[in-house]
């Protein structure tokens, strides 16, 4: 009744090392149909786009590129992109290191407080420097303002690999004759690498999509351009060759990082878990540096938080609509939550074959996760209209669509947080848990979910705040009379009253916040118990 | 308690084979080692028995219970091994208690009392189950896996290199441990190792793994006595390796007259003398041929003395007591006590 052990396996070769136990594999068949599945779930919106393309054909095509128009855009686009990548992953790194190896004095207020931004949507942070200053419009203010607003997606991940690296290493270094900083960058970088280069590559997908932030600054980009397209001339074709352009600009990210990315695995093997590493003294540059992040502290937290403050207490549009403000609250508070599982349910088999049978198929399969999330809000929105007009009608119009397109536009924040957490816990210790007698079923309830439980907490917090916080999709794909608290805000912000938005940006960043807070902490816990 | 029989087991990743067909029987309540090489095939036969990787063909059993044998095979779950892998693999995020009683069903009582019998097994406190692995050292940890692997009363034991992340110290100390709580237990066990020492004082039955065949499958003295080649000889101790001439029951060679086992091959061959089997006695003693001392490398307990053998060579050792080891350029006798082995010549 059972078929002999294949050795090469559907996912490429794996050495000795590597697990080939046949319990696994039958269950690895199920996890490759699943993952397949979410896959291509996640590449509707890109085959939307190029279903699209072809349809127009080649001759209208180029047309519709080679307009001065979008060089102007490509330029604004590839410079803010790259800018903000560069800046975030020094940011975050250099943050990490501070909060994680460095005696720096309330190093636990740090961590909460540079996870922080990710509860105010860029949206808001820009609100927040406008609504303050005009001059802030343009590329200088962009930057700044989406740095300040996206280096956390560096921070985490950083301080999160910071904290389990093996101490043996750096003190290996140190004995072989270098100093601490030729140690940190050859010996701590090329460990952090893919902590950095996820968390940069997170960074710039997620600058390629980025709409309300960008459009208030009035700096336009392929994203906003499009938005543009749609809602004011409805010009379906011209808007979707951007979209193709902009798909183009995600895939070269994805192969600059593809390439980089070694081979190692990244699990453990060693004894049961790592030592602490001890930290290092700052002395005489305790001050500075506590300065420093002060400073980034104000610029990314105080700024917005100010802001709406301000308009709270002093707008003379400010008022109270306690039941708008409760019934879109409820809204958002639920499709969060909804999206939260189901994204993290959906990554599960992707970041699974990723870690344990790395191969080209599964590679495959994660990169064509991340598509979605390049590809702006409004075309993943617009592409899940067509498909389901078409194709599945009775779920137009209903929440389940709108949780599609998070899940969509999510996956990879998931899909990061999930792989990562699933390097923590060695297939060794599902052998030893098989031997002891427990089934699968048993082993992931009891060994496998357990240790990759703060990963998954952290993935689905992360969801969680991107959902409570989008703006774009939600605009399209809501349901008639559904206002969530992003579109209510936006809607006020459009027509300029700031007093009458603050409200809704202020609550949106209260729900945003305990989910930020887990997410710095869970994974902390580990090392303090 | 059950034997363990292994017949014919292959396995190959990819194109290349890992194990060519391996016979093994394990008695009941015995201890064997599988000793060779890193990369000869003994961790994938060990993952093989506990049910981690199937094998490309063969028979395992237990007992009289096949657990894998014409392409069916019982889950690792419901095989019954305890196992044991190199550094522990404790789960991280449970107490020294809870990584213990892992194995057990939720409903046993005298859950508490085993624990702490096991604990004791090992040779650790009652008080250990509260900690966490990262709280234990390695030997420690390696006992907390072996009581793990314990608790469910396996039918076999599977210890997978567990010593060698171990400094020399404690891997003597845990070793005895871990076999005193095997033989109190009277589990069937399997130990693999690379380490001939560790293999040799363990085990009632050592095998010698070779490019995935067992090359010799033996009690340990007789092993160590008689090996069946020259490669098996050198990997499990010192050897000297003589040309010789055999007539009866006495082999000619540079160490003079060697008394050799009745029915070895006549004429030309090869002898293998263990170091220890030469005697150093005072310059022209009779019954030794001439050797000079060349260096001496001075152990404590035992010494080893490296000799040029007069006139004109080879340099053999002698492995002494410590306290007797003549200083280097002294001229001495040697003579080789007790029986060589005979193998026929090799043409290396």
């Amino acid at each position: 009744m059972r078929r002999r052990s294949r050795t090469g396996g559907p996912t490429g070769p794996r050495g000795p090392a590597g697990p080939t136990g046949r319990p696994r594999e039958a269950a690895s068949a199920l996890v490759l149909v699943a993952g397949t599945a979410v896959a291509l779930l996640a590449l509707i919106p890109l085959l939307f786009v190029v279903v699209y393309t072809v349809v127009i054909g080649p001759h209208e095509a180029w047309a519709l590129l080679v307009r001065p128009r979008i060089g102007e855009l490509l330029v604004n686009t590839t410079r803010l992109v790259l800018g903000c990548m560069v800046l975030s992953t020094a940011l975050g790194t250099a943050a990490a290191w501070l909060v994680e190896r460095s005696d720096l004095p309330a190093r636990r207020l740090w961590h909460v407080l540079l996870a922080a931004p990710l509860a105010v949507p860029a949206f808001v942070n820009s609100f927040g420097w406008v609504s303050l200053t005009p001059k802030v419009e343009g590329y200088a203010g962009a930057l700044l303002i989406v740095t300040l607003s996206y280096f956390p997606l560096v921070y985490l991940p950083v301080a999160a690999m910071l904290r389990g690296l093996d101490p043996a290493l750096e003190e290996t270094a140190y004995a072989l004759g270098l100093g601490p900083w030729r140690t940190f960058v050859r010996v701590v970088v090329p460990q952090l690498r893919p902590a950095m280069l996820g968390g940069g590559l997170l960074v710039g997908i997620h600058l390629l999509a980025e709409f309300g932030a960008l459009q208030m600054l009035r700096f336009p980009t392929f994203t906003t351009a499009i938005y543009d397209q749609y809602r004011s001339s409805f010009n379906g074709p011209a808007a979707n060759m951007i979209a193709s352009v902009l798909v183009l600009c995600c895939l070269v990210l994805l192969m600059g990082e593809l390439r980089l990315r070694g081979h190692q695995r990244y699990a453990r093997l060693g004894r049961g878990s790592a030592r602490p590493a001890p930290r290092r003294t700052l002395g005489r540059l305790t001050l500075p540096a506590t300065l420093a992040m002060t400073g980034l502290v104000l610029l990314s937290l105080g700024v917005p938080i100010g802001s709406l403050v301000h308009w709270l207490v002093v707008g003379s549009s400010t008022a109270f609509p306690i039941g708008s403000l409760a019934s879109t609250a409820a809204t958002s508070l639920g499709l969060g939550l909804g999206a939260a599982v189901l994204t993290t349910a959906l990554a599960m088999p992707v970041a699974w074959l990723a870690v344990r049978h790395r191969g080209t198929v599964s590679t495959i399969l994660e990169r064509s996760t991340y598509f979605a999330n390049a590809l702006p809000g409004i075309v993943v929105a617009l592409a899940l209209v067509t498909v389901s007009i078409r194709f599945v009608r009775p779920v137009y119009q209903t929440s389940l669509l709108l949780l599609t397109a998070y899940a969509i536009m999510f996956l990879p924040r998931a899909v990061v947080s999930v792989r990562t957490a699933l390097a923590q816990a060695p297939p060794l210790l599902e052998d030893v848990s098989h031997s002891l007698g427990h089934g699968p079923l048993a082993t992931l309830r009891r060994v496998t979910l357990p240790l990759i439980a703060p990963g998954l907490g952290a993935g689905a917090a992360l969801v969680f705040l991107a959902v409570v916080t989008e703006l774009t999709a939600t605009l399209l794909l809501a349901p008639i009379g559904t206002a969530t608290l992003a579109t209510q805000f936006w809607s006020n912000t459009a027509s300029a009253a700031y007093g009458a938005a603050a409200p809704y940006g202020a609550l949106m960043v209260l729900i945003s916040a305990p989910a930020t807070y887990l997410l710095s902490t869970e994974a902390r816990r580990s090392v303090t118990s | 308690m059950t034997s363990l029989s292994i017949r014919g087991v292959a396995k190959a990743y990819g194109a290349t084979p890992v194990l060519r067909g391996v016979d093994l029987e394990v008695p009941a309540k015995s201890i064997t080692a599988i000793l060779g090489p890193s990369g000869c095939g003994k961790t994938t036969l060990l993952r093989i028995i506990a049910g981690f990787t199937d094998p490309d063909g063969g028979v395992v059993k237990f007992g009289d219970q096949t657990v894998y044998g014409a392409g069916r095979s019982v889950p690792p779950q419901r095989r019954r091994v305890g196992y044991v892998p190199q550094e522990g693999a404790l789960f991280p995020h449970l107490d020294v208690a809870a990584n213990i009683s892992f194995g057990l069903s939720r409903s046993r009582s005298r859950r508490a009392e085993r624990i702490h019998e096991l604990l004791s097994l090992v040779g650790l406190d009652a008080a250990m189950g509260a900690r966490f692995p990262h709280e234990l050292s390695g030997g420690q940890q390696q006992r907390v896996a072996l009581a793990r692997a314990l608790a469910p009363s396996p039918a076999v034991v599977l210890l997978d290199e567990p010593f060698s992340s171990l400094d020399a110290g404690l891997r003597e100390g845990t070793g005895r441990a871990v076999v005193h709580a095997l033989r109190a237990t009277g589990a069937t066990a399997l130990l693999v190792t690379h380490d001939q020492s560790e293999a040799l004082s363990l085990s009632d039955q050592v095998a010698v793994m070779r490019q995935g065949r067992l090359a010799q499958t033996d009690r340990p003295l007789a092993l160590y006595r008689s090996p069946v080649d020259v490669g098996v000889a050198t990997f499990v101790g010192g050897a000297i390796l003589l040309p010789a001439t055999v007539r009866g029951l006495t082999a000619r060679c540079a160490l003079g007259d060697v008394a050799v086992a009745e029915g070895s091959a006549e004429g030309l061959g090869q002898v293998l003398v263990r170091p220890e089997q030469l005697e150093i006695l005072p310059e022209g003693a009779t019954g030794g041929v001439p050797a000079r001392v060349a260096e001496v490398s001075f152990y404590g307990h035992d010494a080893a003395v490296h000799l040029d053998l007069l006139p004109h060579g080879p340099r053999v050792v002698a492995r002494i007591v410590g306290m007797d080891a003549p200083p280097p350029a002294t001229l001495v006798s040697v003579m080789a006590r007790g029986r060589a082995t005979v193998y026929a010549t090799s043409p290396a």
